[in-house]
């Protein structure tokens, strides 16, 4: 057996050992920890297997926001899992039936790596063959995400921004600002409030690598996104929710929220006006490589400004409601 | 020859830095109570990582790799300590005590409750 | 050799992994979910060694980066029950 072949079948071990100790703890903190090793390890598997921006995706959510969200969630609802109340045999029968019905399914499909596997004899000889002559960038990901699929990446970011607006509606009917309380920072930590200081910046500049050097190597839109969100939430963390959303108002994040996508839907509109096709950017530079560099980057840019707001707004929403719990829960 | 150097310095560094690796996973298995548990874990952030990440660069030679590695290793270098010294810290304002010889039990972990009282 | 610092960060991750589990303190599950992040930092690097194309840092670079994120969140919810800043009387623990 090959090394690459032990290594996978190690993560997925790793991946299944996880899964069974969330299902086994019912401290639905150490679920949260859990959780958090279970995307380590997916996306340490992802890199295995050389999709390596969707690891990237993966280790940007799950290195920190994940995290937070769940906790944050934790504080509006309960720290323990109610024991169930009734018999498990049903559900236990039907996850068993549907496991059955997948892994039943997996048998006709090709085996792993396979070169006539549908996937590789579709569409994707065209992309990498023509990649390099019509679109000019080394990173073919990003090329079929932004370019060739742009039409299905506006669709994600579209889902990103209703999510986002579904959260802030919900969570908005909610807000609770009980008297008699007072701001309380991590004031007294001074090493914390020192490395964080020095990260920040780093954090930030390194979400702008993986912005704009996404045609070159893994990164985009989505990923550096999330990462500069993530250094305003552990500004908020530390410094406090005031002080941040004295850097940026919730109301000004609310409305990046918009900007992202209509940035997107506008470049689309632009080629449009051009009398091409809806996101040909072919026509936004001189000639047809220069448009689909710029059109890349501007829309590359509106996923990162949208999916940036959303995670900052979420979690302002979170985070500014006071949860409540007493004493004699915890 | 110079080849030969640069693997065999890079696979001391390798195996130096898996072994501490190793022992400080098994500290963290073995060790008696949370601040023991957490010396342990410190072995395989600080050294243990670091030379492992030294070892690799002496692989790489200098490329973009190495200047990567670094900043990793400078990031790991400001980070672990920042987490494990907030985590000792509150653990410490949540009344976990530690265990100490002249009262043997007291500090066990499971004395105090999870997040416990002041 | 590579294989053998992967095997060794694979054997301390299962470790790591079986304190996470058997806690008993919420402290030893955070201490060991970032003890489990710096390993992963370290395996991706070594694959990238294995697989003979160590471009892939950029993923390794990103956790050193923002891994430390997860624990501050943890211990500030547990001090202060609260990500946000409003903390009742009782919550109150100078």
């Amino acid at each position: 057996m090959s090394i690459e072949a032990i290594i996978n079948i190690a993560l997925f071990v790793f991946l299944g050992l996880t899964a069974f100790a969330i299902l086994k703890l019912r401290a639905l903190f150490a679920v949260v920890m859990l959780s958090a090793v279970f995307s380590l390890v997916s996306a340490a598997l992802l890199v295995h297997l050389d999709a390596v921006d969707v690891a990237f995706t993966e280790a940007a959510v799950g290195a920190g926001i994940s995290t937070v969200l769940m906790l944050a969630t934790l504080a509006l609802t309960s720290r323990h899992e109610k024991a169930p109340t009734r018999s498990q045999a049903l559900p236990l029968i039907v996850v068993f039936l549907t496991g059955f019905a997948l892994v039943y399914g997996t048998l006709d499909m090709p085996r792993f790596g396979d070169p006539q596997a549908p996937i590789q004899v579709h569409v994707a000889p065209k992309y990498i063959a023509d990649t390099q002559s019509e679109i000019g960038i080394p990173n073919i990901v990003t090329a079929v995400l932004a370019s060739y699929r742009g039409f299905d990446t506006l669709g994600e970011v579209t889902v990103i921004f209703t999510a986002g607006i579904g959260v802030l509606l919900l969570l908005a009917a909610f807000i609770r600002e009980p008297e008699g309380l007072r701001v309380q920072t991590m004031d007294h930590h001074l090493v914390l409030r020192v490395v964080t200081k020095v990260l920040i910046g780093p954090i930030l500049l390194f979400a702008l690598y993986v912005q704009f050097h996404a045609d070159y190597g893994p990164g985009g839109g989505f990923q550096a996104g999330i990462i500069f969100a993530s250094a305003f939430i552990i500004y908020a963390l530390v410094f406090g929710l005031e002080n941040a959303r004295k850097a940026v108002p919730g109301r000004a994040v609310r409305l990046l929220v918009a900007c992202g996508v209509l940035l997107y839907g506008g470049v689309g509109f632009v080629s449009f006006l051009f009398g091409k096709n809806y996101l040909n950017y072919s026509v936004l530079g001189a000639d047809q490589v220069a448009g689909q560099h710029l059109g890349i980057l501007l829309v590359e840019f509106g996923v990162g400004l949208t999916v940036a707001a959303v995670m900052v707004s979420t979690f302002y929403a979170f985070s500014g409601q006071n949860p409540p719990i007493g004493d004699e829960d915890w | 020859m110079s080849a030969l150097i640069t693997d065999a310095v890079s696979w001391a560094l390798l195996a130096a830095g898996s072994l501490l690796v190793v022992v400080g996973a098994l500290g963290l298995i073995r060790m008696p109570d949370f601040y023991t548990r957490m010396h342990a874990a410190g072995i395989t952030d600080t050294l243990g990582a670091d030379l492992i990440l030294l070892g690799l660069m002496v692989q790489a030679g200098f490329s973009l790799v190495t200047v990567k590695l670094l900043l990793i290793a400078a990031f790991l270098f400001f980070t672990s300590p920042t987490s494990t010294h907030a985590i000792a810290n509150a653990a410490l304002t949540a009344g976990l005590k530690p265990r100490v010889a002249e009262s043997p039990g007291a500090g066990k972990g499971s004395a105090a409750p999870e997040g416990g009282e002041p | 050799m590579f294989t053998a610092t992967m095997a060794a960060l694979l054997a301390a991750m299962i470790l790591a992994l079986g304190r996470l589990y058997l806690g008993p303190t919420l402290y030893d599950r955070v201490l060991s979910a970032n003890s489990f992040g710096t390993k992963t930092v370290l395996l991706i690097g070594v694959m990238g060694f294995l697989t003979g194309r160590p471009d892939f840092l950029d993923i390794s670079l990103l956790y050193a980066l923002i891994n430390f994120i997860g624990t501050i969140a943890v211990l500030k919810f547990f001090r202060y029950r609260t990500l946000g800043d409003r903390v009742g009387p009782s919550g109150d623990r100078q």
